[in-house]
C-alpha cells in the first residue's frame, strides 16, 4: 500500500513536468493549429538558464577565458528565494525565446502550408540543439539542487522536498493559467482567436499579438518544466528535451491536443503510467509503452481524453 | 460617409470584384442585393480588411482604409457582422460581447452599451451565462449583431442576417436594425438574399451581378423596377 503511494508520488511529479511541457505544445496548436517542435528545446533552454543563472550568470564564451559575462552575487544558494529567482527568471528568458522563434520562424510563414511550417520548426528545433552543443558544450553539466533537498518521512512515505517543490510549483502554476486563460482579456481572446481568427480580428484582436502571448506563455511554462526536471535529474545536457518534450506531446494528445485541462491531465496521466511501468517487470519498455498509448489513442479516441470531435467549421 | 471606387478583388486567379464603385451616406441604411457568388460578402470583406483589394480605394470620412488590416480598421468605428454569425461558439454569451468590447477601455461606456444590446435583445441577457454554440440561431445572430455593436461602431456592416433563421425571427431582427439605424443614428451597409426585405428597410440599394454593380438607385424605385421584381423579388 505505501509502496503503491510512492509510486503516486512519484508518478505525479514526473507527470507534472510532462504536463508543463504539454501546456504549452497545446496551446500553440490551439491558436495556429501546428505542433511546435522546436518546444522541447525551449524546456532545454529552460534548464541551462537555469543552471546559469544559479552559478551567478558566470558564463564563458568559447574561445573566452573564464570570464563572466555578468556577475551576479550575493544570493544565498539553496535557499527560497534563490530558488524562485532562479524559476522566474528561466522562465521570462524563455518567454523572450519562445517569442523571438514565433516572430523570425513562423510569423513570416503564416500564410504557407502547413508542412512548410512543419519542416521550419524541426529545424528550428536543429538549430537550438546545436546552438546550444556550440555554446554550453555537449557533456552534461551537473544541475545544483536550488532548494534546500531533504527528505521527509510521510508516515511511512518517503518524500523529498523536491518532489513536493515540483508538485506545489506545478499545481500555482497551472492556477495562475488557468486564472490567464479563463478570467483575463487576452485569456479570452486566446480562446476567441483559438475558435475563430477571423472573427477574432473583426472584433479588434491582433492576432499576432495574441500569437506572441501564447507563445511567451507556453515557453514559460516550459522552461519552469525544464527547472524541475533538472531538479529531479541534476544533470543537464543540449538534448535533455528530445525524450521528455516527445513524451509531452503524445501527452498533449492524450488530453486531446488544443485543450489546456486536457494537456495538465494527459501528462500528469503519462507520468503515472510511465512510473508503474517502470516499477514492474515491463521495466525496459517504459518509453514504448508511452508511445504505444499514443499509438492506441490515435485509434480509438482521435480527439483525445477531453477533445471535443473536431465540427468542420461552414 | 463611405465610398469605394472601382474596386477589384481576386481570389487567386478568380476575380471577385471587377470594379465596383458605390457610397454610403451617414445615417443611411444601404444594401447590396445580388445571387449567391455575386460577390456581396467580398465587397464586405474588403471593406473591414479581410481580403486585400488589387486595386481601387476604400474610403471612410475621407481616410483610406484599403491599406489596415481587419483590427485596425475595428478603431476607426466599422463594425461587420460576418455571414455566419461566426460568434465564438467556445466562449459565453457574456464573453462574447467582452471580446466585442475588446478595444473598449471606459467600464461606464462599456456598460451604457451592454445595457442597450439587452433593451434590443432581452434574450442575451438571459442567456449570459450560457455557451454561445448551443444558443439557437436566431439568438446567435442576435449575439453577433451585440458583439459588433459592443465596439461602439459608427458603421455597422450586416452579411445575411437572415440566413437560416426562422421568419418570424427575422421580422424581429430587421425591425432592430432599423432601430440601430434610427436610434443611434449608427450608418448600415446591409446584404441580403432576401430582397424584398433589404429593400423594405433600406434607403438606397445596390444591385450585383458576377462581381458588377448592374443598378443602383433608392430603394423604392428599385422595388418598382421590372428586371429587379423578376430576378430578384419573386415576378
Ligand atoms: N476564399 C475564396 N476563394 C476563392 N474564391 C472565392 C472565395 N470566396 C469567394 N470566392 C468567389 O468569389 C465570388 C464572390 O463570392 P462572395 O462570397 O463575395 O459572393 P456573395 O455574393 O456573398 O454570395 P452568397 O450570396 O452566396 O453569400 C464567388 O464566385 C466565389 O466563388
Ligand atoms: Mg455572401
Amino acid at each position: 500500500m505505501s509502496e503503491f503511494l510512492q509510486q503516486i508520488i512519484n508518478g505525479l511529479s514526473l507527470g507534472s513536468i510532462y504536463a508543463l511541457i504539454a501546456l504549452g505544445y497545446t496551446m500553440v496548436y490551439g491558436v495556429l493549429r501546428f505542433i511546435n517542435f522546436a518546444h522541447s528545446d525551449v524546456f532545454m533552454a529552460g534548464a541551462f538558464a537555469g543552471y546559469y543563472m544559479s552559478r551567478g550568470f558566470e558564463f564563458t564564451l568559447p574561445g573566452m577565458h573564464k570570464k563572466a559575462l555578468f556577475i551576479f552575487k550575493g544570493l544565498p544558494q539553496e535557499s527560497f528565494l534563490a530558488g524562485s529567482f532562479v524559476l522566474l527568471g528561466s522562465m521570462a528568458i524563455c518567454a523572450f525565446l519562445g517569442i523571438l522563434i514565433e516572430r523570425f520562424a513562423y510569423r513570416p510563414l503564416r500564410n504557407s502550408s502547413k508542412l512548410n511550417v512543419l519542416i521550419t520548426a524541426i529545424g528550428v528545433s536543429l538549430l537550438l540543439e546545436n546552438l546550444a552543443q556550440a555554446l554550453f558544450g555537449a557533456t552534461p553539466k551537473a544541475f545544483p539542487p536550488l532548494l534546500p533537498s531533504k527528505s521527509i518521512h510521510l508516515g511511512p512515505l518517503l518524500v523529498s522536498t523536491n518532489q513536493i517543490g515540483v508538485l506545489l510549483i506545478t499545481f500555482v502554476l497551472m492556477m495562475a493559467l488557468q486564472y490567464i486563460v479563463r478570467r483575463t482579456k487576452m485569456g479570452t481572446a486566446m480562446r476567441a482567436v483559438s475558435f475563430n481568427p477571423t472573427a477574432a480580428s473583426l472584433v479588434g484582436v491582433n492576432n499576432d499579438v495574441i500569437i506572441s502571448f501564447t507563445f511567451g506563455l507556453g515557453s514559460a511554462l516550459a522552461a519552469a518544466g525544464g527547472i524541475l526536471y533538472a531538479l529531479n535529474y541534476q544533470s543537464i545536457d543540449p538534448l535533455m528535451g528530445v525524450l521528455p518534450g516527445l513524451k509531452a506531446f503524445v501527452a498533449a494528445v492524450l488530453g486531446g491536443i488544443g485543450n489546456i485541462p486536457g494537456a495538465a491531465l494527459g501528462g500528469l496521466v503519462l507520468g503515472l503510467v510511465e512510473t508503474f511501468v517502470n516499477g514492474s517487470r515491463f521495466s525496459s519498455y517504459t518509453d514504448a509503452i508511452a508511445f504505444a498509448i499514443l499509438i492506441l489513442i490515435l485509434l480509438f479516441r482521435p480527439e483525445g481524453l477531453l477533445g471535443k470531435s473536431q465540427v468542420e467549421k461552414v | 460617409m463611405l465610398e469605394i471606387k472601382d474596386l477589384i478583388v481576386n481570389y487567386g486567379v478568380i476575380t471577385a470584384l471587377h470594379g465596383i464603385t458605390l457610397t454610403v451616406p451617414d445615417g443611411k441604411i444601404v444594401t447590396l442585393i445580388g445571387a449567391n457568388g455575386a460577390g456581396k460578402t467580398t465587397i464586405l470583406r474588403s471593406i473591414s480588411g479581410l481580403v486585400k483589394p488589387v486595386s481601387g480605394e476604400i474610403v471612410y470620412q475621407g481616410a483610406l482604409l484599403d491599406r489596415l488590416r481587419a483590427h485596425e480598421i475595428v478603431k476607426r468605428g466599422l463594425a461587420h457582422v460576418p455571414e455566419g454569425r461566426m460568434v465564438f461558439a467556445n466562449l459565453t454569451v457574456e464573453e462574447n460581447l467582452q471580446m466585442g468590447a475588446y478595444l473598449q477601455f471606459q467600464p461606464a461606456a462599456i456598460e451604457k452599451e451592454r445595457e442597450y444590446i439587452f433593451s434590443i435583445f432581452p434574450r442575451l441577457k438571459e442567456r449570459l451565462a450560457q455557451i454561445a454554440g448551443t444558443l439557437s440561431g436566431g439568438e446567435q445572430q442576435m449575439l453577433a449583431i451585440g458583439r459588433a455593436l459592443m465596439s461602439r461602431p459608427r458603421f455597422l456592416m450586416l452579411d445575411e442576417p437572415s440566413l437560416g433563421i426562422a421568419p418570424l425571427l427575422v421580422k424581429t431582427i430587421f425591425e432592430k436594425i432599423v432601430e440601430i439605424n434610427r436610434e443611434r443614428g449608427i450608418t448600415i451597409l446591409l446584404v441580403e438574399q432576401n430582397a424584398n426585405l433589404a429593400l423594405e428597410i433600406s434607403d438606397y440599394g445596390y444591385v450585383i451581378e458576377t462581381g458588377r454593380i448592374i443598378l443602383h438607385d433608392d430603394s423604392k424605385v428599385l422595388r418598382q423596377s421590372e428586371a429587379v421584381r423578376k430576378a430578384y423579388l419573386g415576378g
